[in-house]
């Protein structure tokens, strides 16, 4: 297993990719997100830390819209991907998804080919042009999220068929099937044993040098391991949010410090 | 008295559930722990009386009449029945039972009067006998339980025993009713086949089943061929699914991905409601609304349409049918795990491409089971088609023109004089047996399907 690696980071400045600022999220009366300001910056993996129901998942929801499908569920304030707010009336939901991806906690490959469910998204929105192209962009997504190898010789295969840990590769390279611009991570490995576990982070290091991604983890070591940024939730509240080494080593907040040192959560 | 013996029987059992529940209590008063709880001390007792003696009192009840009339019958003074054949000592047999019940009819001959008597005494005999039976059976048995409760005793596990076997017993009455029904229509079936060949029952394109059932009765040779009853089923239930099947998969799509809760919430109600309507009742909007508005429209285009047609029938049978598709494939697409959906939507999909390309896909075994189901339905469907698409054997595939089905048929054959022996009223059953291999088969079919892509999502 990796270490802690906190020390091994280097951290350029990337510019900001996503902002938000005042984020409210009701559902129904609940108000399950107070005031949240966050910065996502570009190149770069952030993680949501926080115990169970803080709003870590409600809210990185809210950055691709997934909120949008649940009837309850109300979000205000300002969310902004390269200064354009996501929830103008004129951003057509469907667009922004293809460009903000998702992965979720559960590895939820459709009941289609390993193929067809990379190709899924390219088809819908027509990044290829012929079959030529469209193959290429399955390989390409597949090698991304390392799974080509174990993928390449059952592609018209049922991407049911393949273990937890393949499957969950399986929906990382359908995310980014879609050349999205940031990719959010819901519990990616909740559902994984350590060594899936230990591929899905190494797979995530690696999508940092193209993707932003945002991952919600209940583990602090993955959220030590894997992010540059960490953000702290606690009961709908943004606690702390800053450099990953500095969240672990030395927190600001005693709430912080309480849950890194398992004194809540 | 049969009632009696009922209650008797009930009051027993109960009996015996409080005496060795109380036996159980009393084993715990001093601390000692039972094996199985004070109730299933109680439920052992209770079951050991009920079934077995409920089997041996049912059994008794089938029997009493026949051995009864068999006892009556042997003890007539001998030469009374000499030279009478089978039907006229039923027919003796009879008058002795109403005059036994005091329906008198005439005079009858004293030999059957005396009879008649020894019967009503025979039949107080048997009840006296059914009830002493009832009370020392059960007694019996609640004692023996009684003495078999002890702390180590697995009344648990008993009372389990007896429950499993109950349980195998009534699974098995569905399994030899079905059994029955093949046997006696496959009985019936192979009487009207040693009469009429199987290949021209098969084969035969002509369907004119009215010959005469008397020496003096006028009526046509008789042909027996099946293919214009069934083909007309056919263009029937073609007709009936290829409205029902489109606006029954839409309805449930639109029900399940797009309909507002609130809409959602009122047209599933009023669905189901359609479903319910009685067939009788669809059959009258076929002659009464839909029939006469097909006339209409064929005599503006100026085409001749007869007032039962296969278009009618088979366009309210759809309609009968929407429901039905549409509440299945309505639980077969709820039933798609949401991580799908949510899958396909984070992938920036609308929710329609979603329908087509994830939802519905995963949910295709459910819908294909109810779609085939629905088949099954619509070729036994009898009510709408005798209303609305009439009785004349035509071989055809036009929908305007009349049709009959193989279910009309089989009850026009059975309607007025019958006679057993003759293969008109026969091939009501080879026309049975060969609808229920067709349905079974169609039947089988489906839940092949449901059972093989069943969960693949999973």
């Amino acid at each position: 297993m990796n270490d802690m690696r906190l020390t091994e980071r280097n951290m350029t400045d990337q510019k900001i990719k996503m902002q938000a600022r005042g984020v409210d999220v009701f559902y129904g009366d609940t108000q399950a997100i107070k005031t949240v300001d966050v910065d996502i910056q570009d190149k770069t993996v952030t993680a949501f830390i926080g115990p169970s129901g803080c709003g870590k998942s409600t809210f990185l929801r809210c950055l691709n819209r997934m909120n949008d499908t649940i009837d309850v569920c109300r979000v205000t304030g300002d969310i902004r991907l390269d200064e354009e707010d996501i929830y103008d009336p004129r951003v057509d939901p469907v667009q922004l998804r293809a460009k903000v991806g998702m992965v979720f906690q559960k590895p939820n490959p459709f009941p289609k080919s390993i193929y067809d469910n990379v190709a899924y998204g390219p088809r819908i929105h027509g990044l290829a042009t012929n079959k030529a192209e469209l193959d290429e962009i399955v390989e390409k997504s597949l090698r991304r999220a390392a799974i080509w190898d174990e993928a390449k010789d059952r592609l018209d295969q049922p991407g049911t068929g393949l273990s937890g840990g393949q499957q969950q590769r399986l929906c990382i390279a359908r995310a980014v099937a879609t050349n999205p611009e940031v990719l959010l991570m819901d519990e990616p490995c909740s559902a994984l044993d350590p060594i899936a576990t230990a591929q899905v982070e190494e797979l995530i290091d690696e999508l940092r040098e193209r993707f932003s991604v945002v991952i919600v983890t209940h583990s602090m070591q993955q959220a030590a391991r894997v992010s540059q940024k960490t953000a702290f939730f606690h009961l709908g509240e943004l606690v702390e949010f800053g450099e990953t080494s500095q969240i672990f080593t030395n927190p600001q907040d005693t709430r912080t410090e309480s849950y890194i040192t398992g004194r809540i959560g | 008295m049969t009632l009696i013996a009922f209650i008797l029987l009930a009051v027993l059992a109960t009996v015996g559930y409080v005496l060795n529940r109380q036996a159980a209590a009393a084993i715990t008063a001093d601390g000692t722990r039972l094996h199985s709880l004070k109730h299933f001390h109680g439920l052992f007792s209770l079951l050991s009386v009920l079934v077995p003696v409920l089997v041996l009192l049912c059994l008794y009840l089938a029997l009493q009449t026949p051995i009864i009339n068999m006892v009556t019958m042997a003890s007539l003074p001998d030469g009374v029945l000499d030279g009478m054949g089978d039907g006229a000592q039923q027919l003796v047999l009879a008058e002795i039972r109403s005059v036994s019940q005091g329906r008198v009819f005439g005079t009858p001959e004293d030999w059957k009067i005396i009879a008649a008597e020894r019967m009503v005494a025979l039949y107080q005999y048997a009840d006296i006998a059914m009830v002493t039976m009832v009370i020392i059976l059960s007694s019996v048995i609640l004692v023996l339980t009684r003495r078999r409760v002890t702390a180590e005793f697995r009344a648990r596990q008993a009372a389990e025993t007896i429950i499993h076997g109950f349980m195998i017993a009534c699974s098995t009455v569905a399994i030899l009713t079905t059994i029955g029904i093949i046997l006696a229509l496959a009985f019936e079936a192979i009487r009207f086949f040693e009469m009429v060949p199987f290949t021209d029952f098969l084969f035969g394109v002509n369907w004119e089943p009215q010959i005469p059932i008397r020496e003096d009765q006028i009526a046509a040779e008789g042909a027996f061929g099946w293919l214009p009853v069934i083909v007309g089923t056919a263009v029937v239930a073609t007709i009936a699914m290829l409205l029902a099947t489109p606006i029954g998969l839409l309805t449930a799509i639109y029900l399940n991905e797009f309909a507002p809760r609130g809409l959602r919430a009122v047209v599933k109600p009023v669905l189901e409601i359609l479903a319910g309507v009685p067939t009788v009742v669809y059959g009258f909007f076929a002659i009464l609304v839909v029939a006469p508005a097909l006339r209409g429209a064929g005599a503006d285009l100026g085409i001749g349409i007869s007032p039962n047609t296969a278009l009618a029938a088979g366009g309210v049978m759809g309609i009968m049918l929407i429901p039905f598709i549409s509440s299945f494939a309505d639980d077969a697409l709820s039933a798609v795990p949401r991580a799908l959906r949510d899958g396909s939507l984070a992938i920036g999909a609308t929710r329609g491409e979603t329908m087509l390309k994830v939802q519905f896909p995963a949910a295709i075994p459910g819908i294909v089971g109810g779609v085939l189901l629905a088949v099954s339905r619509a070729i036994g469907e009898t009510m709408i088609v005798v209303m609305a698409a009439g009785l004349m054997a035509n071989l055809t595939i036009n929908p305007l023109d009349s049709v009959t089905t193989v279910t009309v048929q089989i009850v026009t054959l059975l309607i007025g004089d019958t006679a057993f022996d003759n293969p008109k009223t026969l091939a009501a059953f080879a026309l049975g047996l060969m609808l229920f291999i067709l349905t079974l088969g169609i039947n089988v079919l489906a839940l092949r399907i449901v059972r093989k892509y069943r969960e693949i999502y999973d």
